[in-house]
């Protein structure tokens, strides 16, 4: 208690060399927490979004990851509705998982062919309220994270709807149909350079390709009543031959990354199917599992694998990270530019705090003998430096968690915004304080005990004093 | 403590204390045996430089000597670890120094509260034994007072105050009245010889003031580090 009231006042006394030290260790804190947030703030809404749109588990026939791209047909998964019923019955699974939904990935080609435009694409195949649901999963509570999503034109009781990224729908020519901004008309040469280049290759494959389409869609009676843009999708079926499927476009999505706005089209599942399976049966070929939590992602992919087992079912199972790769370079670059961060501003606040502890200790040396002679232990004096050392650490650190809580409410509120690396629309930056509670406290502490340790050594050499030497000195 | 009486308060025996300075070895104590008795208002002199401070700090349990043996209230001082020569010091000996040594950040008050918070004085005992301290010092007023609020001659009550709160076997005081004019001197020295009485302590005292030296009930005379002569009552 003595030892807390003398520690106090030195701080006082010696006001301006305290409120540097302070101020040191608040400015070190606020740098790691700010950026913290930040990294936060990215890696939340890398994975809001990723888990958004793909869920945190994704269910594949075993091999499928590997090989099934090239014979969706064999690495599908057949069984797919009493999987998905197995998953949501389950009395462990079931309470985790907030969206079970079967999908189909495909590739081909995608073809405008009233302007003689085509392009390879990534499809997928969903069940249209599955995916508007999965949508809104934000668990971190990101403010506007989903302010600019416009409600999905893809409807469960309409297969011939679909969506597709802008960058594809400016390549397919639909700029107008679609209402696309920032999207100029293709400069006239263009058409006219290409076309003597391959002088009959070209219209002989739209030929080709619109003649699959017709023969194909005869079966099923065509709704020309639709007001969208049509556009013919190409793919191999599961049994190699081509396949054609037509798409009423009813909406250009912004996909965020480039390549992917270039290449996404979005359509019905029973759609993906018809075109991947043919007449064949059809599978899907992946189940995504979206959870409340991502917290959850171990246990439930433990109990899912437990219960593939115990039903001798041939499934492997990806998560998100696994499925997005840069998910985890993103958290290893930040990570180690955080470590950075941190490293440059403890060894700051470790030598800020040595510097200015050595100068107390130098200053009462006549105080130290002092004390001693009048009964004070070694530890005592040991004590009284650290304890000093300490509340330095501690209001300094407090101050920086409350001066980066500040920083952070105001930028928030200020309605900055950023254009990520590798992304198309510009988003709002928020700091993410409340996304980093454990790092708070870590940085918190961490400073704390970077002060009591810079201490430590002063403190030391004050307990370790010759009492005659110390008195001696004036 | 009847059976105490006899023994003295302080006794060494051949005690050699050197300094190396810079490879020079100064011997600042050269073989001094000496008995202080108890109760009794002792006084050390000797021109400057003779080793008053050293043979104090050997007293005091704050320095060790190179040679002979240091006994302090009966006990064997040599023998003791650091935290016990620590504690002890703490339960028996009170210390004055000539340049006040106060702790700055802390009140005339709590100053001398402090040994006692050293010794574990309950709460209620250690405010009662406090401002009876202040009072018999003269600064019940000032009680709130830091050092730096205080004249020299304030400063030195309260640190006599701080040494005898405690109620220790020895006071050591070194050259108490150096930094204080003649006349606040003297009262200081009346002070602790009214103090010196009425708590029964011994004190021992260092000076190479003339003027001072009257007070003593015993003398210690050194020069170059050695005892030359002891006389009881005051240097004539
Ligand atoms: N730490 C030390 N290192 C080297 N020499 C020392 C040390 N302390 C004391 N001395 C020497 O020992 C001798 C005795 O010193 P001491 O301080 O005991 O004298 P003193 O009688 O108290 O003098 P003064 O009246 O000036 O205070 C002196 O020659 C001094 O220079
Ligand atoms: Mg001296």
């Amino acid at each position: 208690m003595i030892t807390f009231k003398i520690a106090c006042r030195n701080i006082l006394r010696n006001r301006r060399r305290s409120l540097m030290t302070m101020s040191a260790i608040a400015v070190g804190a606020t740098a790691m927490l700010l950026f913290g947030a930040f990294m936060a703030f990215l890696v939340l809404g890398f994975q809001t979004t990723t888990v958004a749109t793909g869920g945190h588990l994704s269910v594949f026939r075993t091999g499928y990851f590997d090989y099934g791209a090239g014979n969706p047909a064999a690495y599908g998964i057949a069984n797919y509705d009493s999987v998905k019923k197995l998953i949501t019955d389950d009395p462990v699974l079931g309470p985790l998982v907030r969206v079970a939904t079967p999908r189909v990935t495909l590739f081909g080609i995608a073809g405008n062919f009233a302007v003689d435009a085509s392009k390879t694409f990534m499809g997928v195949g969903v069940v249209p309220s599955d995916r508007e649901q999965m949508a809104d999963w934000n668990d971190y509570h990101l403010t506007g994270h989903h302010s600019d999503r416009l409600p999905s034109a893809l409807r469960d009781d309409d297969e011939t709807l679909g969506v597709i990224g802008l960058g594809l729908g400016r390549i397919l020519g639909l700029c107008q149909a679609l209402a696309i901004p920032d999207c100029p008309p293709p400069p006239e040469s263009a058409a006219t350079d290409t076309a003597p280049a391959t002088p009959d290759a070209a219209p002989d494959v739209a030929v080709d390709i619109s003649e699959l389409a017709r023969r194909d869609r005869e079966p099923v009676p065509a709704r020309s009543t639709s007001p969208w843009p049509r556009i013919d999708l190409l793919a191999a079926t599961a049994g190699g031959a081509p396949n054609v499927v037509s798409l009423s476009v009813a909406q250009a999505e912004s996909q965020r990354i480039k390549e992917l706005d270039d290449n996404y089209v979005g359509m019905h599942l029973a759609l993906a199917q018809q075109l991947l399976y043919g007449r064949g049966e059809h599978k899907v070929t992946v189940l995504v599992l979206q959870l409340y939590h991502t917290d959850d992602m171990t246990g439930a992919r433990n109990r899912l694998l437990a219960l593939f087992k115990e039903h001798h079912l041939d499934l492997e199972i990806r998560d998100f990270t696994e499925l997005t790769p840069q998910y985890h370079q993103v958290l290893g670059l930040f990570g180690s530019i955080f470590v950075f961060i941190a490293v440059i501003m403890s060894v700051i606040v470790l030598f800020t705090v040595v510097n200015t502890m050595s100068m107390s200790v130098m200053e009462r040396t006549n105080e130290i003998g002092t004390l001693r002679a009048m009964g004070v232990r070694r530890r005592g004096i040991r004590r009284q430096f650290l304890m000093e050392g300490l509340l330095l650490g501690l209001v300094g650190a407090s101050a920086g968690v409350l001066l980066s809580l500040i920083i952070a409410a105001i930028i928030n509120q200020s309605g900055v915004t950023w254009m990520p690396p590798g992304q198309v629309t510009p988003t709002p930056l928020l700091l993410l304080m409340s996304g980093v509670p454990k790092l708070i406290v870590g940085t918190w502490l961490g400073l704390i005990v970077i002060a009591a340790l810079g201490a430590l050594v002063p403190a030391n050499r004050a307990a370790r004093m010759p009492v005659v030497d110390a008195l001696r000195h004036v | 403590m009847s059976e105490d009486a006899g023994r003295p308060a302080v006794r060494l025996r051949d005690v050699v204390k050197t300094y190396e300075d810079d490879g020079l070895k100064v011997t600042a104590i050269d073989g001094i045996s000496l008995e202080i008795q108890r109760r009794r208002f002792s006084m050390i002199v000797g021109p400057s430089g003779s080793g008053k401070t050293t043979l104090l700090n050997l007293i005091g349990c704050i320095d060790t000597p190179v040679s002979g043996s240091v006994e302090v209230n009966g006990e064997a001082v040599g023998a003791l670890r650091d935290d016990r020569l620590t504690d002890f010091r703490a339960r028996n000996i009170g210390f004055v120094f000539q340049n006040f040594s106060l702790m700055p950040v802390l009140s005339a008050y709590e100053n001398i509260e402090y040994p006692l918070l050293l010794l574990g004085v309950p709460a209620r005992e250690r405010r009662q034994r406090t401002l009876a301290m202040l009072d018999s010092v003269g600064l019940a007023a000032q009680a709130r007072h830091r050092p730096n609020q205080l004249s020299g001659g304030q400063k030195q009550r309260v640190a006599i105050a701080r040494a005898l709160v405690k109620r220790p076997e020895i006071v050591l005081a070194d050259e108490p009245t150096a930094n204080l004019d003649s006349r606040t001197g003297a009262s200081i020295i009346e002070l602790m010889r009214a103090e010196q009485r009425e708590q029964a302590t011994t004190f021992i005292f260092s000076t190479h003031d003339p003027q001072l030296m009257s007070f003593a009930e015993d003398t210690f005379v050194i020069r170059d580090g050695k005892l030359i002569e002891h006389r009881a009552g005051a240097m004539p």
